[in-house]
């Protein structure tokens, strides 16, 4: 049974991880969608704003969603989703960090326009081995029904 | 990269455009994003996307891979020009990213980027602010990607 719009109710979801994140992951990854200095090279790294190499933003919003997809998303009846209302990096992420990921949820509801679906939001916070957040995301998801309770509303 | 100085609100880069094929949203979708509809035609011809859609984190990965490609071609053309190069620093975040509608296998996205707003920062006197509207367009001159995005720019005189 996949987890369908019955199953999230407001408050803490889960915490998922810990997810390693290498050097040579932060490299390839930077290398083939965000080639900057701070993302690629020691030296230009250490004269950046954030004093050292980090990953790509977009490296870690793609490890957030592959933490997710493997927390819930992969045994959700997920439709997929509409977009991210919020995103904020707060630190960087460094070359052998141990991320975990807590979720909750902010609002699980029937959608609007198209009620045999309901949207489920989600506030996530990534953080290192330390506690300290480096990524805070806002985001809906678009989940399937129970059939029964789909089928009440029609 | 062009200094805090030489932006103005409203200015528009086109940058470039990508082609999504299967093979490239099938690699991303193993690695980051492995729901049914971004891995298998199949599932992604039964989904509410009508065909194998690439993640929406590639589309935005993209974006911003293009986004830096621009910058770098700036980059070269002020450093030919005698110029010197600003380098602009990272971001703290985006908001109203919207997926408008699914990338589809084959479909060619071009990018464009508009700047917003413009503000100088209190606690970083050497930086100034910059917000952009990034959006992306199909071969069918239809919108599908879209958000607002911050980062750092340096300020000429005091870099």
């Amino acid at each position: 049974m996949k987890l369908t719009l019955e199953d999230f109710k407001p408050g803490h979801f889960g915490s998922f991880g810990p997810r390693r994140v290498t050097r040579e992951e932060i490299l390839a990854f930077a290398a083939e969608f965000d080639p900057q200095p701070m993302h690629l090279d020691e030296e230009a790294a250490k004269r950046s704003m954030l004093k050292g190499l980090s990953g790509s933003g977009w490296h870690l919003c793609s490890i957030m969603m592959r933490m997710m997809f493997d927390g819930f998303i992969g045994r959700t009846a997920s439709l997929g989703s509409p977009g991210v209302n919020e995103l904020r990096w707060l630190a960087p992420l460094r070359p052998d960090d141990e991320l975990t990921l807590d979720i909750e949820v902010t609002e699980a509801r029937v959608s609007r326009s198209r009620p045999e679906t309901g949207v489920v939001t989600f506030h996530g916070v990534a953080r290192n081995a330390a506690g300290e957040p480096l990524c805070e995301i806002v985001t809906p998801i678009i989940v399937e029904r129970r059939v029964d309770a789909a089928a009440e509303s029609r | 990269m062009r200094f805090f100085e030489d932006l103005v609100v409203g200015q528009r880069r086109e940058l470039g455009s990508f082609t999504f094929t299967a093979e490239l949203i099938k690699k991303f979708a193993v690695q980051f994003d492995p729901q049914r509809f971004h891995l298998d035609e199949e599932e992604g011809r039964n989904s509410l996307f009508g065909g194998l859609a690439a993640s929406g984190w590639h589309v935005g990965s993209v974006c911003m891979k293009l986004l830096v490609a621009d910058g770098q071609r700036q980059a070269a053309e002020a450093a030919a020009r005698g110029e010197k190069v600003a380098i602009w620093g990272p971001s703290p975040g985006f908001r109203e990213l919207r997926w408008i509608r699914p990338v589809l296998a084959g479909d060619t996205i071009s990018f464009a980027s508009e700047l917003e707003s413009l503000r100088t920062s209190e606690k970083r006197p050497e930086w100034g602010i910059a917000q952009a509207r990034n959006s992306g367009t199909n071969q069918r001159g239809e919108p599908v990607f879209s958000l607002l995005a911050t980062a750092f720019v340096p300020r000429r005189n005091t870099a």
